[in-house]
């Protein structure tokens, strides 16, 4: 196995065992969106209009959740040091934890976002775009997320920080994921919308992990 | 073998200069153990050794070639042990030790790590989860990493805190064994660990502003025998 997938492995089985980051993000997710019809009043029109904006919102808050611990406690025990000491490069290591993230926080808010959307009566024809954007957005949250964490590191109060810092980069991600599965539900094409989504993961693939390891970099020093 | 040294060494910390002008050298088989106050430099001047720190000056390399122009032979060569014991709570001690054989290129982890544990006389905490590890045993699986992933220079960060005494003669052991194998080693240390032929390095000496302050009969005289080695 190779060094990168050891990392991803080991983050995992971390995240499994303490069992706590994966279940608080999807219940965070959950709860957050079933707020809204007791807030807003029980009128199916008015949900199914805000529902795309609604479940995404939440996916970006609850992606927020855990994010704070993503390089934390590999920095208090000792292991980051070790890790940028490591053969693997530290943009490699910064990838494969937040790739482990991704898994752990992520993929249950793609598979719990079609029942959310049924709970606000989400027009049937936003299902699929719905769960292709959060496809697609999921992992730019994790990505953009992990820059923040690493920059945060060692911050007092570095939760509320790292939320200050990383929710207004989040805004591209919203207007386009929420703006394609309005264009779906009004029978436009969600197309240029998912492009542009997968542009922004494109580029966030490779400059996300340099940049983290970057700033980890300064942390350890 | 090739020889590490560092030539003209300056480390700021903060807005501090921690130390100027330092030299070292390390032969093959050769050990360096560094003295001085609190607050010397000790734990900096292994940091920069390590890589982790970036020296303000000076130079540090293999044979003459400069780590900051080939980071990825100098962190092949490195195995550093700090302070922190890099212990993962839930893992258990022999997954925790694996993880970082596997992350060395080790081709049998598993293997590698219960060996280790053997070697520091503590295979019975292998699957012991991190969290109900002594603070003695957590040290102990933090230098059986020096042999579950092997690398020719050691840097040790004060090794032996935590240890008993049983466990510090066990650790005297390895070194010795590590340098007849050609191996290089440099510990700070406030007790003693024995290092027979070993080299020590003074940091107070290279504490900027000394020269004012002690005169300049110091000058060129960086190095000290230890005499004594059986």
């Amino acid at each position: 196995m190779s060094r990168f997938l050891r990392l991803v492995a080991r983050d995992l089985r971390l995240s499994l065992r303490q069992g706590s980051d994966a279940t608080i993000a999807v219940m965070f997710f959950v709860l957050c969106v079933v707020l809204f019809p007791f807030g807003v009043g029980p009128e199916p029109n008015i949900l199914a209009r805000i529902a795309a904006g609604v479940i995404w919102v939440a996916a970006l808050l609850a992606s927020l959740l855990s994010l704070e611990r993503l390089f934390q406690t590999d920095y208090e025990d000792g292991s980051l040091e070790l890790l940028s000491l490591s053969p693997l490069p530290l943009e490699a290591a910064v990838l494969a934890k937040t790739l482990a993230h991704w898994l752990v926080t992520g993929v249950p808010l793609i598979v719990a976002a079609p029942l959310l959307a049924v709970l606000l009566n989400m027009d049937a024809q936003g299902f699929g775009v719905l769960v292709l954007t959060l496809t697609l957005g999921t992992p730019i949250l994790s990505l953009i997320g992990a820059i923040g964490a690493a920059l945060t590191l060692g911050a007092r109060r570095g939760g509320v920080l790292l939320s200050l810092l990383i929710l207004p980069l989040y805004i591209p991600v919203l207007i386009f994921g929420a703006g394609a599965i309005d264009a779906a539900i009004n029978g436009l094409t969600p197309r240029p919308h998912l492009l542009l989504l997968a542009g922004i993961l494109a580029a966030a693939l490779p400059l996300a992990p340099w940049a983290g390891a970057a700033a980890l970099r300064q942390a350890v020093e | 073998m090739p020889v590490f040294a560092g030539s003209e060494l300056t480390c700021l910390r903060g807005d501090r200069l921690v130390f100027t002008g330092l030299e070292f050298r390390i032969a093959p088989g050769g050990a360096l153990v560094l003295l001085g106050p609190n607050g010397s430099g000790k734990s900096s001047l292994l940091r920069v050794m390590a890589g982790l720190l970036k020296p303000l000056r000076g130079t540090l390399g293999w044979d003459g070639v400069s780590v900051a122009d080939d980071p990825d032979a100098h962190r092949a060569q490195v195995q550093y042990v700090g302070h922190l014991d890099a212990v993962k709570p839930v893992l258990t001690a022999a997954e925790n030790l694996a993880f970082w054989a596997a992350l060395a290129g080790a081709a049998d982890p598993a293997a590698n790590a219960r060996a280790a544990l053997d070697r520091l006389g503590v295979p019975h905490i292998a699957g012991v989860p991190g969290r109900y590890l002594s603070a003695g045993q957590k040290r102990r699986l933090n230098l059986a990493r020096l042999l579950a992933a092997p690398a020719t220079l050691w840097l040790l960060d004060e090794p032996t805190v935590a240890l008993d005494r049983a466990a510090i003669a066990l650790f005297e052991g390895l070194i010795a064994e590590h340098r007849a194998q050609g191996g290089m080693v440099v510990l700070s240390t406030h007790t003693d660990i024995a290092t027979p032929g070993g080299e020590n390095l003074h940091l107070d000496e290279f504490a900027p502003y000394a020269d004012e302050e002690a005169g300049d009969e110091e000058v060129g005289d960086e190095y000290e025998e230890e005499g004594a080695g059986p």
